[in-house]
């Protein structure tokens, strides 16, 4: 039997005791654990089970901040936080099925060494490998670096902050392109191991992938051959104009954050309006919605739980997504209602994540699945098989190779 | 009283892109599968080896301006791997390479400290210098550093990574629930380096790790090398695996530490060795020079006879006798991103004596190549290999072996099964690993302990 990949996507953002800066305060919180390798495992694990297509992971190259652009020398919030990359390969021989995907800032680190980590997680993980690119504008995380110098921007005030950072979602959109490049900069067969002729590689089939720009030039080819999926995932969150731009022109998964059905159907249009621009029309582009949640056996219950977290961080919190207070059966019906306005899957931030990642996985999930929107099994065993993606053709290669050149979605993506 | 039996180090050495790797053999695996490193690393875990290790290479080495094609090309990130690893070990130390001249501080201090908590305090760091164009092309930053600055980056680097390690006490996460507080003090992490290569400051933003600081190696050979290693390093990843320049390396090495007030068990040291076991000395002989063989085919030798030349010796035969021209003295262009060429540091007279050696014993360039080179540092049955590596360590030669198999990822099982329980027999390794970091495995002391005596002296 041949499945297709689920109609509706579901994926889960990952950071510290959740979204809420009270979060860690609750019981089923594990404040104490945030630095050890079995909290992440457990928590993808129970993702896993959900049947959920990826993770993402947050990270940052400063300590978290409530304030847009400065530390904001917060003693009473989780602070401090592991590296996303390795969090990602430390879990990944834990599981099996489930999409593995951490947040890279490509404003301070090279994307030479970031394609070798996220080809390596592919490999680790044999095929559930992706990213979520981010730029950082924040000055003190520059200072960190002391490589170069970011004008001050105040989002708050400044109505033309996203201008100011458009240089850096350009950055980022080359950076991507290079990440891409070195990841096909070794065909799939460069391996010959021939001992007739004592070649390890044909080194026809690697390839110098030249990369100059304003921001950074890169030779090439990778030290890593290219990973099973190909190209490992990309995705990246995006506002406004800007980074919606980097979301068509770069991304194979957007987040968005609508706060109701019709900002999503405008926000798609608008992707797919760049992504047009871009030249990518024909291109599979995922659109997602990024909801924080409280997920309870009753709206009122959530709203209280909300309140008293509320209580507990001294005040109301707010976020860039739509804050969802409610049952699982009102957020299946918000699912369904975005799905209707052009979204094709979520990723949903547990505002608690000892609370709202089990109510997600044990709650949610099953009521999507009696309305017969989610899958029921893993149908593939890479990440661009669940996300019905199809393996890239190595835009290097000369000779077409139909075995790799046009794999389905699904399971066949599984074989490389 | 006869001097205590010195206990012995083990380590393993994932084979990597070099003419040690015989991709040929049947047995070769997948350099690159993550099953190739899990297997590696539970059979180094399985004999209760301190730790694995992991080399590095930033640019695919060329010859002649082409991608070189006759050993493994190609490798995985170290980071992610060793991460990945963590998840299937639990005690095996997990040692990485990395160049401090394409990293920043900041963020190689936030990799190993992640991976010191993701794996328990298992983490440990190769410290490599670097300064070529011909990397630099892969990075933002270029071929930037004269290569006399090197150590002098290295040296602050590794200052600088230790002054974040340093800037969380280790107290400062209270995640008090009731009370409220999560971090004791706002000002966590704070840190200002300001010196020749790094201007930075902020907070560093992973809390201290189980070991405090990842345990350092350092593999230089020059003088400034090992004066770097003897300030700084934990252990030195050496490659002087004989008696005479084992122990002349070790007491040199060792004696340079008082003057930084540190004792000599406070830096071990370990040479990279290879070996070939047999059922006896015989056996492994044989194989040996098998081996030898495969790793050095008639392409092989004349490529590595331009490392020294410097020149295009393809029309060279490799069964025939060497070249009579001299080698280039100019700046090195044929081989690209070889260590080995820097081992050279006179081609003249090292082509002046290859050729006498050659013409005295009748070597064609193959043959040569094969006996320059290459020669396994422990060849024999198990009984044989045990007894050299317990000489070569009681002899202060060594503090124990960094061993390269010349198999991914089989190359250690049959010394796992067979020459660590002869040296379990002699008193000599341990049966069990007694402590769970790798401080622990090398003995050393944890620096939060190693700073609170020198401030209590």
């Amino acid at each position: 039997m041949s499945l297709s990949p689920s109609p509706l996507h579901l994926a889960v953002a990952l950071d510290g005791a959740g979204w809420h800066p009270a979060a860690w305060r609750e019981p089923v919180a594990r404040p104490g654990e945030l630095f050890t390798a079995r909290y992440w495992a457990d928590l993808v694990a129970e993702a896993e089970r959900g049947l959920l297509d990826f993770v993402t992971i947050e990270d940052g190259l400063g300590l978290q901040s409530s304030h847009p652009v400065e530390p904001d020398g917060c003693t009473d919030q989780v602070r401090g936080r592991l590296d996303a990359v390795l969090i990602a390969a430390r879990v990944a021989p834990l599981t099996r099925h489930i999409g593995i995907v951490p947040t890279v800032v490509a404003t301070h680190t090279e994307p030479f060494h970031l394609s070798k980590a996220i080809a390596t997680l592919d490999y680790v993980s044999t095929g559930r490998a992706g990213l979520r690119v981010q730029i950082s504008a924040r000055q003190n995380e520059a200072a960190h670096f002391g490589r170069r110098t970011l004008p001050h921007i105040d989002p708050l005030n400044d109505p033309h902050a996203w201008e100011s950072v458009a240089v850096l979602f350009d950055e980022a959109a080359d950076y991507v392109e290079v990440v891409r490049r070195l990841w096909d900069s070794w065909e799939d067969d460069a391996e010959i191991r021939d001992t007739a002729t004592g070649r390890f590689i044909d080194r026809d089939k690697l390839h110098y992938v030249d990369f100059e720009s304003p921001h950074f030039s890169v030779k090439g080819p990778s030290i890593t051959p290219r990973p099973p999926q190909g190209q490992p995932v990309v995705t990246a969150l995006a506002h406004e104009t800007v980074p919606y731009r980097l979301v068509a022109r770069a991304a194979d998964v957007g987040y968005v954050t609508p706060h109701d059905g019709a900002q999503a159907r405008a926000i798609v249009g608008e992707i797919r309006a760049e992504q047009s621009a871009a030249g990518r029309a024909g291109e599979l582009l995922h659109v997602f919605g990024d909801v924080v949640v409280f997920l309870d056996d009753t709206e009122a219950a959530a709203r209280a739980r909300r309140d008293r977290l509320d209580a507990l961080a001294g005040y109301e919190y707010t976020s860039d997504a739509r804050i969802f207070a409610g049952t699982p059966v009102q957020l299946a019906d918000l699912v369904e209602e975005w799905v209707a306005a052009g979204l094709s899957g979520f990723r949903l931030r547990p505002a608690v994540v000892g609370h709202d990642l089990p109510a997600i996985t044990r709650k949610l999930v099953p009521e999507l699945q009696r309305r017969g929107v989610f899958r029921t099994v893993y149908e593939a065993d890479t990440l661009r098989g669940l996300l019905g993606l199809p393996r890239p053709a190595n835009r290097y290669t000369t000779t077409t190779t139909p075995a790799f050149a046009s794999v389905s979605a699904g399971s066949a993506a599984a074989g490389a | 009283m006869s001097k205590p039996l010195k206990q012995i180090h083990l380590a393993a050495h994932f084979p990597g892109v070099n003419n040690t790797t015989v991709w040929s053999d049947p047995q070769a695996g997948s350099h690159i599968e993550f099953s190739s490193f899990a297997h590696f690393a539970r059979t180094a875990e399985r004999a209760r080896f301190d730790f694995l290790f992991l080399a590095e290479g930033l640019r695919l080495r060329e010859q002649g301006g082409k991608i070189y094609d006759l050993d493994v090309v190609g490798r995985p990130d170290t980071f992610t791997v060793l991460a990945a690893l963590a998840a299937v070990t639990e005690h095996l130390g997990l040692t990485g390479t990395i160049n401090s001249t394409f990293n920043e501080p900041y963020e190689v201090a936030r990799q190993f400290a992640s991976l010191d908590h993701l794996s328990a305090g298992r983490a440990a760091w190769n410290v490599v210098t670097s300064w070529d164009a011909f990397t630099g092309e892969n990075f933002r930053r270029g071929g930037f550093l004269p290569q006399q600055e090197r150590y002098s980056r290295a040296r602050e680097f590794l200052q600088t990574a230790g002054e974040l390690f340093d800037s969380w006490q280790g107290d400062e996460i209270l995640a008090d629930q009731p009370g409220g507080t999560f971090l004791r003090d706002a000002k966590a992490g704070a840190f200002v380096h300001s010196g020749q290569h790094f201007d930075i400051e902020g907070q560093f933003n992973v809390p201290r790790s189980p070991q405090g600081r990842p345990v350092i190696f350092q593999a230089g050979d020059s003088d400034e090398g090992r004066e770097f290693a003897a300030s700084t390093a934990d252990a030195i990843f050496s490659r002087h695996a004989t008696l005479t320049e084992g122990q002349a390396f070790y007491t040199d090495v060792k004696n340079r530490l008082a003057k930084y007030g540190r004792h000599p068990d406070q830096l071990k040291i370990l040479p990279a060795a290879s070996f070939v076991l047999g059922d006896t000395d015989a056996d492994a002989e044989e194989l040996a020079h098998e081996v030898r063989r495969q790793q050095v085919s008639g392409a092989t030798a004349i490529k590595h006879l331009e490392f020294v030349w410097n020149r295009d010796l393809s029309a060279y035969d490799p069964d025939g006798p060497l070249p009579d021209i001299d080698p280039d003295p100019g700046e090195h262009t044929i081989a690209r991103g070889r260590a080995q060429v820097r081992m050279y540091r006179d081609p003249l007279a090292t082509a002046r004596e290859w050729r006498e050696r050659a013409a005295a014993n009748k070597w064609s360039i193959r043959d040569l190549v094969i006996e320059t080179g290459n020669r396994q540092n422990f060849v024999g049955s198990a009984a044989t290999v045990a007894a050299a590596i317990n000489d070569l360590v009681q002899a202060d030669a060594a503090d124990g072996f960094i061993l390269v198999p010349h198999i991914t990822p089989g190359g250690l099982d049959t010394f796992a099964d067979t020459v660590v329980p002869l040296l379990q027999e002699r008193g000599v390794y341990r049966t069990e690993y007694e402590g769970t970091t790798f401080r622990d495995h090398l003995r050393l002391t944890h620096p939060d302990k190693a700073a609170g005596e020198r401030a209590a002296s």
